[in-house]
């Protein structure tokens, strides 16, 4: 199955998002708000306020079946079989090769139910690959593209619960990190997902695309007095950055494994096969020769994705993700380096614009908030 | 913001203000609006040449790099420093103290080639 994108989708908020004086720019294709007030306000609301951004670009896929938990368990690095009914994990899809497919979030919703949210300009991919292997192995679920039925909205900040809080009967503070939990917010159904791409505390709905507008409008009004900002999608990656959370097509990509992304914690081995695990295998038996890593620079100049980088003279790799982080006012990055490189304190150079500018690397993440 | 009558704007988005046989270099407006958050500007050193149409530096936003070109040639008699300490001045005031270099002209005639103000505002309306 496959469609043709002739032009550019629009969530159901485009409208809102217009009369908020949003800057629109193009999204994986979609047509997405970049930012409304600025970046650095919008970034600063959700470090200590509060934030609202629209993420109904990404996507969903459903997996009902006797035997969906074994399908998600075939086609994910993370070990679906250990979640409760209520829990989510982030996950990934991986090719044979162990590259990535995607990254993804798994929810269980019942033995024989799992919803999994993926990333917007992969979410046929997605589907047609987890589809593929279903039916290749005949298993007993069904895969299901429901990403049309949902809006997402993201409500991020210290200030997130107590917002969400007076629209909802659920009692929030009982729904622990990456749980989540089927309700109301202002009085339209929605799941309720204590999860985030943000480093900070909050939550991520799920709702009907009839229901984005009316919940958008009464989660900004309620939000008022908490300070709360409309936030698009640059706020939402120098956040994502200074958490050192990986984005499809920077950090991870076809040609990048789990282990190279510094994301072995997602990848279970003890659970059995999976696609991607005899690759995985291989690269952990040799050792892998490149490794994700943080830096900050030091110099004059801001390290960009896909600048190069220089160590003592000679090439050594390059930037995946790079910018200023307003939290801590400085420039940070995230590259590629030989994995005996990819350690705090090494000295680089970031190659900007023809001239080579000093950086070290360091520890990541960059920010992380403090347990309430 | 308005645009001032007495400089001239490139298709680029800097505007080039002359007197005395110095050009004084900013960017737009309208420029500093379409980046965001000004975070850093990389400026030539004093005595360095620039040149019609090339780059002679850049402007970081939030979350990308400009570049900036010269709408005339000659040498860089003088750097904005206050621009060092506080780049987001240039989302405040780009066609008043954020200005970015000054520049002794070396074909002053170079000027008629560029936009006046009235050009430029319909320009940046129809792009």
């Amino acid at each position: 199955m496959s469609v043709a994108v002739s032009e550019l989708r629009r969530t159901p908020l485009c409208d809102v998002h217009c009369s908020l004086n949003a800057k629109l720019v193009e999204f994986g294709g979609w047509h997405m708000p970049v930012q409304y007030a600025g970046i650095l306000q919008e970034h600063n609301a959700v470090r200590t306020a509060v934030g609202i951004f629209d993420v109904s670009h990404m996507g969903e896929i459903e997996i009902r079946g006797p035997e969906a938990g074994a399908l998600v368990d075939y086609v994910s690095t993370n070990h679906a079989a250990k979640l409760k009914v209520g829990q989510a994990h982030y996950s990934a899809l991986l090719y044979e090769h162990g590259g990535f497919v995607d990254d993804i979030l798994v929810h269980k919703i019942s033995d024989d139910h799992f919803f999994i949210c993926v990333n917007a300009s992969n979410q046929w991919k997605d589907f047609e690959h987890i589809a593929e292997i279903r039916s290749q192995r005949n298993m007993k679920a069904e895969v299901e593209f429901t990403s049309e039925r949902y809006a997402q909205l993201a409500i991020q900040g210290p200030k997130a619960l107590p917002v969400v809080q007076r629209l909802t009967e659920t009692d929030l503070s009982a729904i622990k990190y990456y749980w989540f939990t089927d309700g109301t917010v202002a009085g339209f159904p929605a799941r309720i997902a204590h999860t985030g791409y943000t480093g900070e505390d909050g939550f991520e709905i799920y709702i009907a695309p009839d229901a984005a507008q009316p919940v958008w409008n009464v989660i900004l009004d309620t939000g008022k007095e908490f300070g709360i900002q409309p936030c698009g999608l640059g706020a939402r990656n120098t956040l994502r950055l200074e958490a050192k959370m990986a984005l499809y097509g920077h950090e991870i990509t076809a040609t990048t494994n789990p282990y190279e992304a510094d994301l072995a914690w997602i990848v279970k081995m003890e659970k059995g096969p999976f696609v991607g695990r005899r690759a995985l295998e291989k690269a952990r038996e040799e050792g892998v020769t490149r490794k994700l890593v943080g830096f900050e620079m030091k110099g004059r100049g801001i390290g960009r994705d896909g600048y190069e980088v220089w160590i003592d003279g000679t090439p050594a790799g390059w930037v995946t993700s790079g910018g200023p982080s307003p939290t801590l006012n400085k420039n940070i990055g995230l590259c590629y380096l030989p994995v005996e490189k990819a350690v705090p304190g090494v000295e680089i150079q970031v190659i900007i614009r023809n001239s080579p500018v000093d950086a070290v690397t360091v520890a990541t993440p960059f920010y992380k908030r403090a347990k309430a | 913001m308005s645009y001032p009558e007495t400089y001239k704007y490139t298709k680029e988005h800097e505007w080039v203000h002359v007197a005395d046989g110095e050009g004084t270099i900013g960017i737009t407006d309208h420029a500093q609006h379409e980046l965001g958050d000004i975070v850093f500007v990389d400026l030539p050193k004093i005595g360095s040449t620039v040149t019609k149409g090339q780059t002679f530096g850049s402007v970081e936003s939030v979350k990308a790099v400009s570049d900036i070109y010269s709408p005339i040639s000659g040498e860089v008699a003088a750097i904005n420093e206050l621009l060092g300490k506080s780049p987001e001045k240039l989302n405040e005031d780009p066609h008043g103290d954020a200005w970015l270099i000054k520049v002794k002209l070396a074909a002053p005639d170079e000027i008629n080639e560029l936009m006046s103000a009235p050009d430029y505002q319909k320009y940046i309306g129809a792009e």
